[in-house]
This record gives structure tokens, sequence and C-alpha cells, in this order.
């Protein structure tokens, strides 16, 4: 029996038994109604009160966190259009120096083949000298008319003669002189192609200087918006941040089969270098443990090579010097280089080792009656796969460095923005449930109230009914407006 | 330094890993070879038992071979023995050697006639102690006989036997010609071998007839 059942009057009848029951608190609840409002507002307070303190709390923090991250967001930002536009930079020098630098010597082949080609024009332009003056003499000779004189026919044969013969030479020489100047403007067409190769080299340097001119603008544009601290400027870069941090992950993840693979490749073979059957843990072989350790130390050293080959910038390297991060790279790419040899002489040994297993099985088998099989030319070509993707897995896990930066550098952004989400939804879920309290402890208020409605009933009927008496009793406190005789003396 | 951070964290992580109890799981396997009575002429069978064995096993794992004769309490019982090394290869060429030993053990004992007697019990004993020695984390008794034993009036073996954390299997328990009369002999037979197993503090009993699927019972790793 509960213990309300035991207070029923009729045990059978817990309908009645309540009912007089209600009745018979009744006027206790009414007489305790202001103590019991009062403590359903304070717990109400005292819950609703830490719950809104909370809230706040989670807000200010979730405020504090944006600006945190808006800041980080805007650094990072900055950080990386500094970096392209330094990067942009040093195209420029680049350009300047192998190119600009080499200009007064261009410029000096230029104007030495300008030179040459215009002594050839001029060499071109020269005419051969005119007939001499004499000629014009035996032209006027060689005009005058036969007359039949035996002596002049002769002398005008003579003449005529003569000037045939001149005539052919001075042609001759005339072609010469012709072909001399066609061969001179022959010669002009490699100077001309070196100038004009010349001058496109110098137009592509020049257009990829305003090129490299024109992205060194757009950056700082957006260096100057950043500095602005604008929002537009803080969704873009947000974005960004999220739009890498999937792609980043997504390579990572790949990076992860292609390690995975390798590691399966390396775990049996290892075996044979570890000691099979040797227990870490409770599943975890020992063989297993140093491939896995053989593999993380690859990837490692693709850090270092790619840190020190300035592809990434994850560990502080900015104060060595430029000797030792070549060496650095020298030795984390040898260090890579004798680890892919290893994998590849560990992919022979797990050949191996699969080789004879089989050959094993099938004299175990053999008391069986089972065949064995031949081994052709064709089951070697799984053992160069294995050594191929030995040799090569070690190096594509060694690229695993860039995504890596991008991943951890906009993992920050978007775990800000996630950790900055997170609070304001708990903040909200606080104050919701603060307002639900408040709202609780008013309903329970009135279903209190609506319990002892009698008396409260009764209470206000009482409240009325004296209203209306004080009412009347102020009406009969106005003087009656008949006056009874001698009034004037009671005035 | 975030990648340095990283790599900490995981060399860490594998160093919490690394540092919890180490488990044995190296195995033990002792099977007794029934050479008594008519029951000799089934060695063939535990040639391809001892061979599905073989290859069951891994690196680092023992496996031995005992006979079951009138008195088998004894080192000379052991036909042979191998504990496998830890090199994957030289582990094959052992299995190997092992393989064509038994070969050679089941060619004598086939045209050989059977021992009068067949003390089980004193092979057992035999085995728990070999495989005790072997300090292996899973140890099993195979025994491969028809588990009728009989013994002289000298041989003492009733008495209370310590097999425990050893699985005990009983394999290819043929049916006797007095089981064909009456079934209830071969039935309270293993029923007896199972008691006495259990209260020796056997791990776990079972009996396989079916040669055919041993992968029930030896379950290859990996």
């Amino acid at each position: 029996m509960s213990l309300l059942e035991s207070l029923f009057i009729w045990p059978n009848r817990p309908l009645p038994s309540l009912l007089v029951l209600l009745v018979l608190l009744m006027p206790f609840l009414y007489a305790a109604r202001e103590p019991m409002h009062a403590l359903f507002k304070s717990v109400c307070r005292s819950i609703a009160n830490p719950l809104r303190l909370g809230a706040r709390w989670l807000a200010d923090t979730g405020l504090r966190l944006r600006n945190r991250n808006r800041e980080v967001l805007f650094a990072h930002g900055s950080h990386e259009v500094k970096l392209t536009i330094e990067r942009e930079f040093e195209h420029v020098t680049m350009l300047v120096q192998r190119d600009l630098e080499g200009y007064p010597v261009l410029q000096r082949k230029l104007m030495d083949e300008i030179t040459r080609v215009e002594e050839d024009y001029k060499k071109s332009a020269e005419v051969p000298p005119p007939p001499p003056e004499w000629v014009k003499a035996i032209e006027s000779i060689a005009k005058i008319k036969a007359s039949g004189d035996g002596v002049v026919e002769r002398i005008l044969s003579d003449i005529r003669d003569s000037l045939d013969d001149i005539y052919q030479k001075i042609v001759a020489e005339y072609r010469g002189a012709f072909q001399e100047r066609h061969h001179i403007l022959k010669g002009f067409l490699p100077f001309w192609r070196s100038v004009s190769q010349t001058l496109t080299q110098v137009d592509r340097n020049i257009t990829s200087l305003q090129n490299s001119a024109a992205k060194i603008d757009a950056n700082v544009v957006k260096l100057e918006n950043i500095a602005a601290r604008g929002n537009d400027v803080a969704n873009i870069l947000a974005t960004s941040a999220t739009t890498q941090f999937f792609v980043a992950g997504l390579v990572m993840l790949i990076a992860f089969g292609g390690a995975y693979v390798n590691f399966k490749l390396i775990a049996l073979p290892m075996s044979a270098m570890v000691g099979g059957g040797d227990y870490i843990t409770e599943n975890l072989q020992a063989s297993e443990v140093a491939a896995l350790v053989i593999i993380l130390f690859e990837t490692l050293m693709g850090l270092f090579l790619m840190e020190t080959l300035r592809f990434t910038s994850l560990f502080p390297l900015g104060n060595i010097t430029e000797k030792m991060r070549r060496r650095l790279m020298w030795a984390s790419l040898s260090i890579l280089l004798v680890l892919a040899g290893v994998e590849v002489a560990l992919a022979v040994m797990r050949d191996m080792i699969i080789a004879a297993d089989v050959a094993l099985k099938q004299q175990l088998g053999a008391a069986a009656g089972a065949v064995k099989a031949e081994a052709g030319w064709v089951t070697r070509i799984p053992t160069f796969g294995q050594m191929i993707l030995g040799f090569t897995l070690p190096f594509a896990l060694a690229f695993v460095a860039i995504p890596l930066e991008y991943f951890i550098n906009s993992g920050r952004t978007v775990l800000g923005a996630g950790l900055e989400m997170m609070l304001r939804g708990l903040a909200f879920l606080l104050r919701l449930g603060a307002n639900l309290v408040i709202g609780a402890g008013k309903l329970s208020i009135m279903l209190y109230d609506v319990f002892i409605f009698v008396p409260l009933a009764i209470e206000r009927w009482v409240i009325s009914f004296r209203e209306t008496a004080a009412r009347r009793n102020k009406l009969r406190a106005v003087p009656p407006l008949k006056r009874a005789a001698g009034s004037e003396e009671a005035l | 330094m975030k990648g340095a951070s990283s790599l900490t964290a995981l060399g860490l992580l594998l160093f919490i890993v690394a540092c919890k109890p180490e488990t044995n799981h190296n195995q033990a396997v002792f099977m007794l070879i029934d050479t008594s009575g008519t029951y000799a002429r089934e060695t063939a069978k535990a040639h391809l038992v001892v061979n599905y064995l073989l290859g069951t096993l891994d690196p680092g794992d023992t496996l031995a071979v005992g006979r079951v004769k009138s008195r088998s309490f004894s080192e000379k019982d052991i036909v042979a023995k191998v504990s496998l090394g830890r090199d994957p290869l030289a582990a094959n060429s052992q299995k190997r050697a092992f393989s064509e030993q038994i070969a050679g053990f089941a060619k004598a004992t086939k045209g050989a006639k059977g021992s009068q007697y067949t003390d089980i019990t004193g092979g057992v004993i035999q085995a728990a102690e070999f495989l005790n020695e072997s300090q292996a984390g899973r140890k099993t008794i195979v025994i491969f006989s028809d588990m009728q034993e009989e013994l002289d009036y000298k041989t003492v073996r009733d008495f209370p036997i310590r097999l425990d954390g050893i699985r005990v299997v009983a394999l290819n328990v043929t049916k006797l010609d007095s089981d064909n009369v009456d079934p209830r002999r071969y039935i309270d037979r293993l029923e007896w071998w199972e008691k006495r197993a259990r209260t020796a503090g056997a791990s776990d009993w079972k009996i396989v007839n079916d040669m055919e699927h041993l992968d029930r019972i030896f379950k290859k790793k990996g």
C-alpha cells in the first residue's frame, strides 16, 4: 500500500477519498498560499538564475572566442597574402635579375645589330658609277649617217663595236652590283630575325612583369581589406578555410589508404626481422608495431623534406642557416631513400615468405593428394608490383606534409567556429531551460490556486462584499439635501 | 611545431598502449597417438592431423607428438617435438622437418604390432608436464585414440590429475565392437573422460570425429 492509498478514507473508492482529502486540505492550503507562492518563486529563481548566469557566461565566452577566431583568421589570412606577395616579389626580382640585369648587354646587342643593318643598307643603296662623259661624245659620232665613204664607214663600225663592248661591260657590272646588293639584303634576314626574337623576349618579360604587378596589386588590395577587418573578408576567409579543411582532410584520407597498403606490405616480412609471434599488446604484434614505426619514420622524413624544401612551414626552421637547411634536406632525403630501399627488400622478403608458406602447404597437403601448382613468370608480376609500390609509397607519403599543414592551419579556424557554435548553442539551451523553469513556476502557482479555488472564490466574494459595503457607507456619509428647521443656526 | 606535437601525441599513445601487461599469445599442442592394439592402424590419419596442425601454428608455437602404449608416462614416448623459431622462413623449414619425422613414425607404426595395454592417463600427465614447461599462452592436448584405457595390474593411474588451463580434444574416437553392442558403453566412456578432464581443471573438453572439419577446433590465425 502506497502512502497516498494509506490516506484514503475509503480505500476501495479512491476518487471520493481524494475529493474529501482535498476538501479537508483546502483551508490549510489556502492559509499557506502566500508562503507557498513565495516558495515556488524562490525555487524557480534559484534554478533559473544559475542557468541564466551560465548562459550569459557561455554567450560572453562565445563572443570572446569569436573575436579571437576573427583575429586568428585575419592574422592567418594576412600571413597567407603576405606570403603570396613575397613570392610574387621574388618572381619579379628573379625576372629583373635574370632579364633586366642583362638589359645593357641586350641593348648593345640590339644597337650593334641595328648599326650593322644600317651599314648593310647603305651598302645596298650604292649604285654603279654613271657611264663616262666620253660615251656621250661617241654617241654623237654614232649618230652620224653613213654617207658611203669607206673610211667613215669603217670608223663608225669600229665606234659601234667599241660601244657594244662598253655596253656589255657596263651591263655586266650593273648586274653584278645588283646581285651584290641582293646578297647584302639577303644577309639582313638573320639580323632581323634576331632583332625580332630579342624584342619578343623583351615583350614577354615586360608582360610577365605586368602580370606580376597586377597580382601584387590585387593581393595588396586583399591585404588592405583584411587590415580593414570587414565582415565580408572574414566570411570569405572562413569559407576558404573550411574548403581547405575538407579538401586537405580528403587528401589525408587518401594518404591514410596509401599508408595502410604500405603497412600491409611490410607487416608480414617485418616478422622475419623482429620475430613473429611476439605480441606487444593484446592484439598488436611486434612486427606490426615495427612496420608502423617505419611508416611513421617515412612520414616524419617526408615532413622534414617538405619543410627544408620550403613547401611547408610546420617547424620553426627560420633560425637555422641556409647551409644547415640544405644539410637537413639531404639527410632527410637520404633516410627516405634508405627506408624506400628497405621497403623494396621487405617486399621481396614478403614474396619469399608467402612462396615458402605455399610450398609447405603443398608439401603437407601432398599426403592428402594435393596437386602442386606450377609457378610461372606470371607469378613474379606481383613481386615486381610490390617492389615498385614499396619504393614509391614512402615518397608519396612524404607529400602528406602539404595537406597536413593545410589541415592543421584550417583546422584551427574550423574548430574555433565549431566551438563557438557549440558555446552559443549551449547558451541558448541554458536560456531556454531558465525560461522553462520560470514558466513552470508560474504554472505551479496557477495550479496551486486552482486547487484552492473555493476559498479563493469566497475571499473574492468577501472582498467584493466589503467593497460594496464600504461604497454604500461612503454614500451614506454625504449630508442630506433636505435641511431641518433651524438649519441656519445649525450652519 | 604542430606536426611535432601531433607525432609526440601519437608516440605517447603508442607508449601507453605498449605499457599494458604483455599477454602470451603462443600456443603449445601435444598430440597423443594411440598405438595400442588395432588402433595402431590409424596412424596414417594421425599424420594428416599433424600436418593440419602444422599449418595452423605460427612462429613461436610449440608442437609435440607422443605415443600411447602400455605405459606412456615417459619422455621416451615423445616421438617428436618442435618449438618454432621467430623467423617465418626458419619456422617453415622446421615444420617440413617435423612432418617428415612424423611420416617416418607413421610408416614404422603401421607395420608394427600394437601394444597390449593403453595408458592414456600416463600420456595425458606427460603431455600436461610438457605443456606447462612450454609456458605457452594456450595449451592443448589432442588425444588421437578410441579412449578405451586398459592398464596392467602393476600400473597405477587411479589418482587425481592436474590439467589446469589446458584444453583437451579427443580426436577420431572410434567405436569398439563392444560399443556397437551397447552404445551406452561408448557414451559412458566419453562422459567419464570429460568428467575426469574437467575435474582436473581442463579449460575445455571437445570430441571431434569428423576429420574433414578440424577447422572447427583449430582455427588458423590471420
